[in-house]
């Protein structure tokens, strides 16, 4: 019995014991240092006032295009403005964009997928050939004609609607993941004893199968807040994301940052080394999280 | 192979449908067009009556379905209709900027093959050493790095030797030099993730590789190690990543996007943006429709490859 249990493709060895994070450090030591890159960067996004040195928005025009400096570490822009604490705050935007649509897409998508799993049939080739039809766009070139659809809707300072730009990209390639990780829980003995006991639909779908596609679940979710910072900063590079006068990363390389290229290369540089870091570090947590959950799961 | 080959053409269609519909109402939830940002996005003195007959010029004002079967018949006869910026026709838009970003895209993928393919087999050799984990890094930075701020590093450091590629683009057989010395930058800053994305895919399709029955064998034979690397190993493990760097070809446009705007190269994916900005729904649909129809077909090229390059798959 033993040899069919281990023999079984499932997947959630999500260690419920303590010091699952020491044992995680230890057998992936690139993933414990991009958690600690995370957990700066999200003290930094969810208190910037307390560690940036200056107002994001204080424009100064004593001090435009500053070197970096013991007051400016990392300069001043075109308005004056620090950019060491507009890269501060700049990280509130990419964390809650990026966090927002990488879980509504994630979630979406999963849900599905293991719809698509559950009930098989029409219902599976129709949620099949929806996602086949959103497979087909580029992730950016969807995202930009979403953004070309719903225009802009602010909601307490964050744009609604960019979120759900880069949140319909992520739908149907975590569909297609989870689908595949619930065939096989979809087969489980126990999803038969639970249709056998006349649960109803929506009670097997949340209770019995969800839980037991959490681990391809999690990779998925931590890899798309990597891909939403991402696409994020590139929308705002392109001036169809967040706009002026709130810090975001992409947006501080878009427009004039360009011009300054020789003047004021700490304008191109520090903002562009966030992203990197940001993406890099989400990445890397990811892909040890695959590691650590699921050897043998690819994205 | 015939018949599968045409079921699969055939069954290209009601994907392609299905994101014509996609597109079409999409842009069109929300009230707005382009009229707007025509007329009045200069903020000039524009009068209700003009917007009205523009919009009944562009046909805004018929019914959507009726504007929908319109555009739907037109597609059938591959006439994409005219941009609702500069009345010229779509094909047209697309055609002349087809070529610049059609290139740069060819240098990507010359650039990522040359590089991917050594970066994938060391760090699959040598698991789990240094060269592994450079390679890691190196591979997850491709991902991480966004090609528009690469882009906008390499325009910085060939500044810094006071030079700059040629602005205006000319065509490979005008001139050649001219033309590489212009397109190989953006061509690098895209070709970085395609790079990245392929040589982790050989890695793990090569190691998977390593462990199978008839590896050993040939070792046990005593067939150099060099060559069953080469010989056994890597031409199967080539074949996950032919499809990867294909699926990744037909996205290139993505990345193309934004590192045009970097080296304002008047390309696709710029035409693309600006379409975008200025609400040109018939400029984005049909685009939207080009890059599509280019995917599914890439995707249909990958597949039939496949029996190409592995004997073992046969189609019936």
């Amino acid at each position: 019995m033993a040899d069919v249990a281990s023999a079984l493709p499932v997947s959630v060895p999500l260690a419920r014991r303590r010091g699952a994070l020491l044992e995680f450090s230890r057998q992936q030591p690139l993933g414990a240092v991009s958690f600690v890159v995370i957990f700066v960067m999200m003290f930094a996004g969810l208190l910037p006032q307390f560690v940036a040195p200056y107002d994001p928005l204080d424009i100064d025009f004593a001090q435009i295009l500053g070197a970096p400096s013991w007051e400016h570490w990392f300069g001043t822009d075109a308005f004056g403005r620090d950019i060491f604490s507009r890269i501060i705050w700049g990280s509130r935007t990419a964390l809650v964009i990026g966090f927002a649509s990488s879980f509504i897409g994630s979630a979406i998508g999963a849900v599905l997928g293991i719809a698509s799993a559950y009930f098989g049939g029409r219902i599976d080739t129709w949620i099949q050939r929806f996602v086949d039809v959103l497979l087909a766009f580029p992730i950016i070139v969807l995202a930009l004609v979403v953004v070309a659809a719903l225009r802009k809707t602010v909601v307490y300072g964050v744009d609604v609607n960019l979120i759900i730009a880069i949140a319909i990209p992520i739908v149907p390639r975590v569909a297609r993941v989870v689908r595949a990780a619930a065939l096989t829980v979809n087969v489980m003995p126990y999803i038969d004893a639970a249709r056998a006991a006349g649960y109803s639909d929506q009670r097997i779908i949340f209770r019995h199968m969800a839980p037991n596609v959490v681990a391809p679940f999690l990779i998925m979710f931590t890899a798309f807040i990597a891909q939403a910072i991402l696409l994020e900063a590139s929308l705002s590079f392109l001036g169809l994301g967040v706009t002026e006068p709130t810090a975001a990363w992409g947006l501080m390389l878009s427009g004039n940052a360009a011009d300054f290229y020789r003047e004021a290369p700490w304008m191109v540089i520090f903002p562009g080394v966030a992203i990197s870091l940001a993406v890099f570090a989400f990445n890397l947590y990811g892909d040890s999280l695959r590691d650590y959950l699921d050897p043998r799961f690819k994205v | 192979m015939l018949r599968y080959t045409i079921s699969r053409i055939l069954f290209m269609i009601p994907t392609l449908i299905g994101v014509a519909v996609l597109v079409f109402f999409m842009l069109r939830i929300v009230p707005g067009d382009v009229v707007e940002v025509k007329l009045r996005g200069d903020g000039g003195n524009v009068t209700q009556e003009m917007v009205e007959m523009e919009r009944k010029r562009l046909g805004l004002d018929k019914p959507l379905l009726y504007q929908f079967g319109d555009w739907m018949v037109g597609l059938a006869k591959f006439d994409l209709g005219k941009s609702m910026w500069t009345d010229r026709p779509v094909i047209e838009e697309i055609l002349i900027r087809l070529e610049l970003s059609l290139e740069v895209a060819i240098l990507a993928t010359i650039f990522a093959t040359l590089l991917s393919v050594p970066l994938g087999t060391m760090a699959a050799l040598f698991r789990d050493t240094w060269i592994d984990y450079l390679v890691r890094i190196v591979t997850i930075g491709g991902l991480s790095i966004p090609s528009f701020w690469f882009g906008m590093l390499i325009i910085m450091s060939l500044l810094f030797f006071n030079w700059l590629p040629p602005i205006t683009f000319t065509p490979i057989y005008v001139d050649p030099v001219a033309n590489l010395t212009q397109l190989i930058w953006p061509a690098m800053a895209v070709g970085y993730r395609y790079c990245a994305v392929t040589a982790r895919m050989i890695r793990s399709s090569l190691l998977e590789v390593m462990n199978e029955d008839y590896i050993r064998t040939a070792r046990a034979k005593g067939v150099f190690e060099k060559l069953v690397v080469s010989r056994h190993a890597l031409r199967n493990a080539l074949l996950p990543a032919i499809t990867v760097m294909g699926l990744e070809f037909a996205f290139l446009i993505g990345g193309l996007v934004v590192t045009e705007q970097v080296f304002n190269l008047n390309g696709i994916g710029q035409l693309f943006v600006q379409s975008v900005a200025r609400n040109d729904f018939m400029l984005i649909q049909g685009m939207v429709m080009m890059i599509a129809a280019f995917y599914v077909f890439i995707n249909l090229v990958v597949d039939l490859l496949y029996g190409v390059f592995d004997p073992r798959i046969r189609y019936g």
